[in-house]
């Protein structure tokens, strides 16, 4: 189940992952990511100014969220929709569930949702004799594999068309046994097949939300498949479910974001469908949906605002943090071991469930900062790392020996002079230790580093005592 | 304390307000009624014929297809032709617009089908609301005249946009929206819509002909 967290093994979750030479395989293709988003962001001369425009916007909303949410609910209302608001993944869940059992759904489609993911609504629909469909196509494949999603925009990024063969096979086994499945091409265009049937019979659409205008009372998504408009606009009712800090002002100020987004998620200029909902189907209107509900969902983030960790809450989940980040691209995303992964799950899950759950995950990062860099709304993330590495410190939960190191470390590092003595010496014995090789497979203690990679040999005299050198008597 | 009582009472506990604070409701009142445009790109703006060259050089590199006819009385025979070059019967849903339903279409053997998609169609005719040069992006409004489920349940799309319809950017659709809908309003659904639907969930690779249209042809009608 996608709700039940297994960060606190973050470690164990990462050497399976790193062995699992299928998946080192799969990791391959989230590569692409990084060239595609270079190339769109060349040929705008703005985007960096949008960025700077894209984090004004939501740090301005955050600070009035309040009225902002105010402001949209009450545009909601007027345009024939109805709010619900859930403090929990609890809460949300049952008022979904009672709002598909007052329709008396059998069925439900939905559209990709990382809030449904967060709440594990998949689960209680079920529970509740309802079927859930997810019509994305990554989401799709990872429910009929009962999987959480590997990454926030590509949600099946972990498998090969092989793999996807394979899962399409059992479960369309009314679909004649003979037929070609080779090519990513026939897996999509059997995918679209089956699910086309699903759209049409489905009694409830539930989506998710990329925005909502407290202007319009609009709630926006954006998808390259149609299958969120599928699911919004043939079923009686539609549900969106989306988070509290998903508001913001104008519709101008969702076009800045949009701006980013597309641009920071998949490297095109603009998704192909980004679709602005309004209330229910209207007078004279020939389709789309009767009833049009949304349910606001705070889980934990309300507290965060005003705190060390607001500005997480900026994140419009655009997945460029983790298609950048090393440690993601060598571990996957299921490794994180809850909803979200990679750099933004690293700094957001520990605010979700809590530290001594999510405290492992601000340590999967090397700091190289490139999340940082190429966040579109600035989201100082390795900072907000550190500030996590911290608490765990503070609260004891780092294992021993890390604590004890630590304060080995800083003995040292508290006292100059007796640090440049130590380092000195342990440069010297390590260099002469290496025997000349420059490297060492093996080091006591170190084990965990040099199964994976040699560790250099220190050359010569420490970078200090080079450094006194050159300067002379400068300093 | 029910659940909406609850977070708005831990939003202002966390910011510290009360809510009643006279310059947040002015700041936030005066954002809602101003609505700043913020940074918008210079890659759409320009003249009509400088808008229209970018908007075709954007829808193309979206993968939709173009064609240009002089007037709306032109577009039948234009629809026409595409539909028999892609091997697609002479068949073609349209909602109740009437800028579509007064062409010509006697003029061509098309069989034509009225109202909202039941999920069968091959081909549809939908008019836009504008279109946007900025992204080569179609912008369409729901109703009676051009139902959704046009824009997604058939496998070839087709898109009538008059020329003078090419606006710059989302910005101008915004203000075009307000035009229509009056301030703080807007249709049930807006597509905004690049390209036709693709997905590339399997292996990264790029395939068009995911869940909606697998052809978009966009028909731009005007002269020169």
């Amino acid at each position: 189940m996608s709700e039940v967290a297994t960060s606190a093994h973050f470690k164990e979750n990462a050497h399976a992952a790193l062995t699992d030479a299928r998946l080192q395989g799969a990791l391959g293709f989230s590569r692409n990511f990084v060239g595609r988003r270079a190339a769109a962001v060349e040929r705008l001369p703005e985007f960096e100014a949008l960025r700077d425009s894209a984090r004004a916007i939501k740090d301005h909303t955050l600070a009035h969220l309040d009225l902002y949410l105010e402001a949209y609910e009450s545009k909601v209302r007027a345009s024939g929709g109805e709010v619900h608001y859930a403090q929990d993944g609890e809460e949300a869940r049952e008022i979904i569930i009672d709002l598909c059992k007052s329709m008396g759904a059998k069925s439900v489609t939905k559209g990709k949702s990382m809030i449904a993911e967060e709440i594990g609504l998949n689960h209680a629909l079920e529970a509740a004799g309802i079927e859930p469909v997810e019509t994305d196509l990554g989401e799709y494949i990872i429910q009929l594999r009962g999987e959480a999603p590997s990454h926030i925009i590509a949600p099946a990024i972990h498998l090969t068309a092989k793999d996807v063969e394979r899962e399409f096979r059992k479960a369309h086994h009314d679909l004649p046994p003979d037929r070609s499945l080779t090519e990513p091409e026939q897996l999509l265009s059997e995918a679209r097949q089956v699910l086309r049937a699903k759209f049409l019979a489905a009694d409830v659409g539930i989506t998710g939300a990329n925005f909502l205008i407290a202007e319009t009372g609009t709630s926006i998504i954006v998808t390259n498949e149609g299958n969120g408009d599928l699911t919004q606009i043939l079923p009686e009712a539609h549900i969106v479910i989306a988070s509290i800090e998903k508001v913001v002002p104008t519709l101008e100020d969702a076009a800045q974001l949009m701006r980013v987004l597309a641009r920071s998620a998949t490297g095109q200029d603009a998704s192909v469908y980004t679709t602005l909902s309004t209330g229910p189907r209207r007078p004279g209107d020939p389709d789309g949906p009767r009833a049009y509900h949304v349910v606001i969902l705070d889980n934990g983030r309300s507290a965060m605002l005003g705190g060390e960790f607001e500005d997480m809450l900026r994140c419009i989940r655009c997945g460029a943090c983790m298609n950048h980040c090393p440690v993601y691209q060598a571990v996957g995303g299921h490794a994180y071991g809850w909803v979200y992964p990679g750099p933004m799950g690293a700094v957001l899950t520990p605010s979700l469930i809590g530290v001594a759950e999510g405290g492992q995950l601000p340590n999967a990062s090397t700091f190289c900062g490139r999340c940082e860099q190429v966040c579109p709304v600035r989201i100082p993330l390795p900072n907000m790392m550190r500030h996590w590495r911290e608490r765990e410190f503070e609260r004891r939960l780092s294992p021993a020996p890390l604590r004890y190191g630590l304060g080995f470390w800083a003995f040292f590092a508290s006292r100059p002079t007796l640090y440049r003595l130590a380092t000195d010496l342990a440069a010297r014995a390590m260099g002469v230790a290496s025997r000349g090789k420059g490297r060492f497979s093996w080091l006591p203690f170190a084990g965990g580093w040099t199964r994976y990679r040699d560790l250099a040999a220190p050359e010569g005299a420490t970078f200090q005592s080079q450094w006194r050198a050159r300067s002379g008597a400068v300093r | 304390m029910n659940a909406r009582e609850a977070i708005f009472a831990s939003i202002r506990r966390s910011l510290a307000v009360s809510g009643e604070e006279a310059p947040r409701r002015f700041e936030v009142e005066t954002r809602l009624k101003q609505a700043p445009p913020g940074v918008v790109p210079k890659r759409g703006q320009g003249d009509l014929r400088a808008r229209l060259a970018t908007f075709k050089a954007e829808a193309e590199r979206a993968q939709a297809s173009l064609a240009e006819v002089g007037t709306w009385a032109d577009a039948p025979a234009e629809i026409a032709r595409f539909l028999r070059e892609n091997n697609c019967p002479a068949t073609l849903r349209m909602g109740a617009d009437p800028r579509l339903a007064t062409m010509p279409w006697s003029e061509t053997a098309l069989e034509l089908l009225r109202g909202a998609s039941d999920g069968r169609d091959v081909s549809a005719v939908s008019a836009a609301f504008a279109g946007i040069a900025e992204t080569g992006t179609l912008a369409l409004a729901s109703g009676a005249d051009n139902p959704t489920t046009l824009n997604f349940l058939s496998d070839n799309h087709i898109v009538v946009l008059p020329r003078e319809a090419i606006l710059a950017d989302y910005e101008s659709v915004f203000a075009k929206l307000r035009d229509a809908y009056g301030k703080g309003g807007a249709p049930r659904t807006l597509n905004f819509i690049t390209g036709p639907s693709r997905s590339a969930d399997i292996e990264q690779k790029l395939l068009v002909g995911a869940h909606g249209p697998r052809r978009l042809h966009i028909i731009i009608v005007g002269e020169d």
